[in-house]
C-alpha cells in the first residue's frame, strides 16, 4: 500500500489539512467518520444499490475496434459517460451524499468547473430532499451554460464566483468560505481529489468503483484482471485517481495522467501542474501548484472548464514525484481533434476533459498486443457550442 | 529585547485596539505611512496584512484589498524592504497576517530571521496547523522571539482551546462568530455565551477578539470580554476613502473610541 494515504493525511510529502481554526472541526468530524460510516454494511447496501439502480453501474468496458486500428493496439474505453448525469462525478456525490445524511447535515455546497459536479451534486441532492447550492465561476456559467440551466431545473441555487479568474480555483475559494460561515448544518461536497485530508482521500475511495470494475471486466474479456495502460485525464484529479486505485501498487500496469496544456505548456495559457507548478499550499492541500515566485496562486487556462485549475490532487503529486504515473499534456486543439476522431470512428462524443486523455494515445508507446483502458470520463453534450464553433459542420 | 506584544498585554490592561490592514494597499508605498498614523492616533498594536491570492477566511473587502495589493506589487521581500527602518520610528507591537504559501516560498526559516531583523514582534498564519507548528516551526519562531498567535472560534472544543493556549505566546486571537472577515450582520458580538465560556477557562494567554468588529459600539461590547478588539475591514473601508490617509485614520480612529 505504497501510495495510500498515511494516517496523517499525507500521500509522501502532499496532501494534509492546511485550513483555518474556522474550518478545523468540520474537517476533523469527518476525517474521524468518513472511514467508520463507509464501512458500514447499511451504508455499503444502500450505495451500491443506488449505484446500480440509478446511476447505471456497472458501466460498460468497451472494445473500441476501430480506434484501436488506428493506433495499432487493443483499446478498451471505460464508459463513465454512460452514467446517470453523464460523467463519472455521480459516483463521488452519491457517496458523499449518504455520508452528510448520516452526519445529519441539511445544507449541501458544491463547487463546480464544468458543471458535471455540480450537475451530480444537484442530482443528488434532488433526490434526497436536500437543500443545494452550487458555486461556480461566472467564466464557467457562461462556457457551460447548459449545465446550470440543468442545475436549476434540479432546483440548486447556482452562486457565480466573481474574485480573481473566475473559474474551478474561486468557485472552490467561495465554497470553503460558504462553509466558514455555516459550519454547523453545511456539508461541502468536493468534487476532486482536492482539498484538505480526509477529502482526497475519501473522494479517490468512492471513484475506485472505476477500477474495480475494470479489474472484472478485463478478466472476462482479456483472461487477466489488469490492463497495460490506464489512461485518465487530470484536472483535480478524481476519474484518473478512481481508475488508478486498484492498480496504484501494481507497477505491471503504466499509469498515464493527462493534463491540460491549453494553448502549450510555454505558451503562459495552460493548466498543465505538473510541468509548471511547484510544491506549494492550495484550498487546504499541500500539493503542487502553478504559482508566481511569490507564491501567488496562478490563473491557469484551457478550453476544458473541467481541467482549468492551478493545483492537482496530493496523490497525483505524489504519484508524479515518485514517477509511479507519467505525465502528458495535451493542447486545446490536440483535444478537439481527438473529440472528432472519436466521434467519427466510434460512434461516441466525448466531453473535451476526457478528449485530452483520448488525444494522448499517441504518444503513450503502446504495442499492439497490449490492452490500454482509456477512461471515457465523460459525454459531450455540454461541449457542443464549443465543438460547433470549432468544426463548423454547416460548411461540410 | 523584549517582545513588544508581552510588553503591550503586561501594561495595560484593557480596551485594546488592534488595527488589521493589507500592506500595499491602497498604494503600494502606504504601508509605513499607515503604520506611523494609527500610532499617532493611539492604535495599540497593529497587524500588518501579506496580501495573497487566494485569501479563503478573508471576506470580499479583504479579498479586493489583497487583489490589489498585489497588482500594486507587494510582495513578502517589499515589504521586509518597506518596514526595514521602521524600528527607527516607532516601539508600537507589529505582527505580520497571511497565508501559509506565499510565507513557505520565501523560506518559514529566512522569513523568521528577517521578520526579527526589521522589528516584527508576532506571526499570524490562519491556515498553517498547529500540529505542524508544533512539529515543523515552533522551535524557528521561539530562536526568533516571534510571538505566534492561534485562532480559536466559537466552535473550537475546549481541549483544543487548551492546547492552542499552551502553543500560543502574544495573544489568542477569538474569532467571535463563525464567518469570514467583514460581515456586518451583528453576529460578532451576539456570542457571550462563548466569550465567557472561554474567560472561565482563565487561559495563560490574554484574549483580542475579531471578525465582525467594524464600530464603537461592536469594539465596546468586544472589549468586556477581553482585552480588546481587533478591527480589519471596517479600516481597510476607511482608508479607501477619498481624502487623506491623515484625515481617514485620524477619523475612523476616533469613531471607534468614541459613544457615537
Amino acid at each position: 500500500m505504497k501510495y495510500s494515504v498515511d494516517e496523517n493525511g499525507f500521500y509522501g510529502k502532499f496532501g494534509g489539512a492546511y485550513v483555518p481554526e474556522m474550518l478545523y472541526p468540520n474537517v476533523e468530524e469527518l476525517r474521524q467518520n468518513y472511514l467508520k460510516i463507509m464501512q458500514e454494511p447499511d451504508f455499503q447496501e444502500e450505495l451500491q444499490g443506488l449505484l446500480k439502480d440509478y446511476v447505471g453501474r456497472p458501466t460498460p468496458l468497451y472494445y473500441a475496434k476501430r480506434l484501436s486500428e488506428k493506433y495499432h493496439t487493443k483499446i478498451y474505453l471505460k464508459r463513465e459517460d454512460l452514467n446517470h448525469t453523464g460523467a463519472h462525478k455521480i459516483n463521488n456525490t452519491m457517496g458523499q451524499i449518504l455520508l452528510a445524511k448520516r452526519l445529519g447535515k441539511k445544507r449541501i455546497i458544491a463547487e463546480t468547473g464544468a458543471g458535471q459536479h455540480g450537475v451530480a451534486t444537484a442530482t443528488v441532492c434532488a433526490l434526497m430532499g436536500l437543500e443545494c447550492i452550487v458555486y461556480m465561476g461566472e467564466v464557467d456559467i457562461e462556457r457551460q451554460a447548459p449545465n446550470v440551466a440543468r442545475m436549476k431545473m434540479l432546483g440548486a441555487t447556482v452562486v457565480p464566483a466573481t474574485s480573481g479568474s473566475r473559474t474551478l480555483k474561486d468557485a472552490t475559494n467561495e465554497a470553503i468560505r460558504d462553509w466558514i460561515n455555516n459550519p454547523e448544518d453545511t456539508y461541502y461536497i468536493i468534487g476532486s481529489v482536492v482539498g484538505p485530508h480526509p477529502y482526497p482521500d475519501m473522494v479517490a475511495r468512492f471513484q475506485a468503483v472505476i477500477s474495480e470494475e475494470m479489474m472484472t471486466q478485463l478478466q472476462e474479456k482479456e483472461g487477466r484482471d489488469y490492463p497495460d495502460y490506464v489512461v485518465a485525464c487530470v484536472g483535480g484529479g478524481s476519474n484518473a485517481a478512481g481508475a488508478f486505485y486498484h492498480y496504484l501498487d501494481r507497477s505491471e500496469v503504466k499509469l498515464v495522467a493527462v493534463e491540460a496544456a491549453g494553448l502549450g505548456v510555454d505558451s503562459g495559457e495552460s493548466a498543465a501542474t505538473s510541468v509548471l507548478g511547484k510544491e506549494g499550499i492550495i484550498h487546504g492541500s499541500r500539493t503542487l501548484l502553478m504559482q508566481t515566485e511569490d507564491g501567488q496562486v496562478t490563473e491557469p487556462y484551457s478550453i476544458s472548464a473541467g481541467l482549468d485549475y492551478p493545483g492537482v490532487g496530493p496523490l497525483h503529486a505524489h504519484l508524479h514525484q515518485s514517477k509511479r504515473a507519467v505525465f502528458e499534456s495535451i493542447t486545446d486543439e490536440e483535444a478537439l481533434q481527438a473529440v472528432l476522431e472519436l466521434t467519427r470512428l466510434e460512434g461516441i462524443i466525448p466531453a473535451l476533459e476526457s478528449a485530452h486523455a483520448l488525444a494522448a494515445l499517441g504518444r503513450i508507446g503502446a504495442k499492439p498486443e497490449d490492452v490500454v483502458v482509456v477512461n471515457l470520463s465523460g459525454r459531450g453534450d455540454k461541449d457542443l457550442t464549443t465543438y460547433l464553433n470549432r468544426f463548423h459542420f454547416d460548411g461540410e | 529585547m523584549e517582545n513588544r506584544i508581552k510588553r503591550l498585554f503586561a501594561e495595560k490592561q484593557g480596551g485594546l485596539l488592534s488595527v488589521y490592514f493589507t500592506a500595499g494597499y491602497p498604494n503600494l508605498n502606504d504601508t509605513v505611512p499607515i503604520i506611523l498614523e494609527l500610532e499617532k492616533n493611539g492604535v495599540d498594536l497593529i497587524e500588518v496584512g501579506m496580501p495573497f491570492s487566494d485569501p479563503l477566511a478573508d471576506g470580499p473587502t479583504i479579498q479586493q484589498s489583497s487583489e490589489i495589493a498585489i497588482r500594486n506589487g507587494m510582495t513578502i521581500p517589499m515589504l521586509f524592504e518597506q518596514l526595514q527602518d521602521i524600528r527607527q520610528h516607532t516601539q508600537i507591537p507589529l505582527v505580520l497576517m497571511g497565508y501559509l504559501n506565499p510565507v513557505m516560498q520565501y523560506g518559514v526559516e529566512r522569513f523568521c530571521q528577517k521578520c526579527r531583523e526589521v522589528g516584527i514582534d508576532g506571526i499570524i498564519l490562519p491556515d498553517l496547523p498547529l500540529a505542524d507548528y508544533v512539529r515543523e516551526y515552533k522551535h524557528i519562531f521561539e530562536e526568533h522571539n516571534l510571538s505566534k498567535v492561534f485562532l480559536i472560534t466559537p466552535q473550537t472544543p475546549e481541549q483544543r482551546i487548551r492546547e492552542i493556549d499552551t502553543h500560543t505566546n502574544g495573544f489568542v486571537y477569538m474569532v467571535s462568530s463563525a464567518s469570514t472577515t467583514g460581515s456586518t450582520n451583528g453576529k460578532a458580538v451576539a456570542n457571550t455565551d462563548y466569550f465567557q465560556r472561554v474567560g472561565k477557562m482563565e487561559l495563560r494567554n490574554p484574549a483580542m477578539i475579531g471578525f465582525g468588529i467594524h464600530n464603537n459600539d461592536t469594539f465596546s461590547q468586544a472589549c468586556q470580554h477581553a482585552k480588546g478588539a481587533i478591527i480589519g475591514s471596517a479600516f481597510i473601508k476607511a482608508v479607501a476613502q477619498e481624502g487623506s490617509l491623515q484625515e481617514n485614520i485620524h477619523s475612523f480612529i476616533q469613531s471607534i473610541r468614541t459613544t457615537a
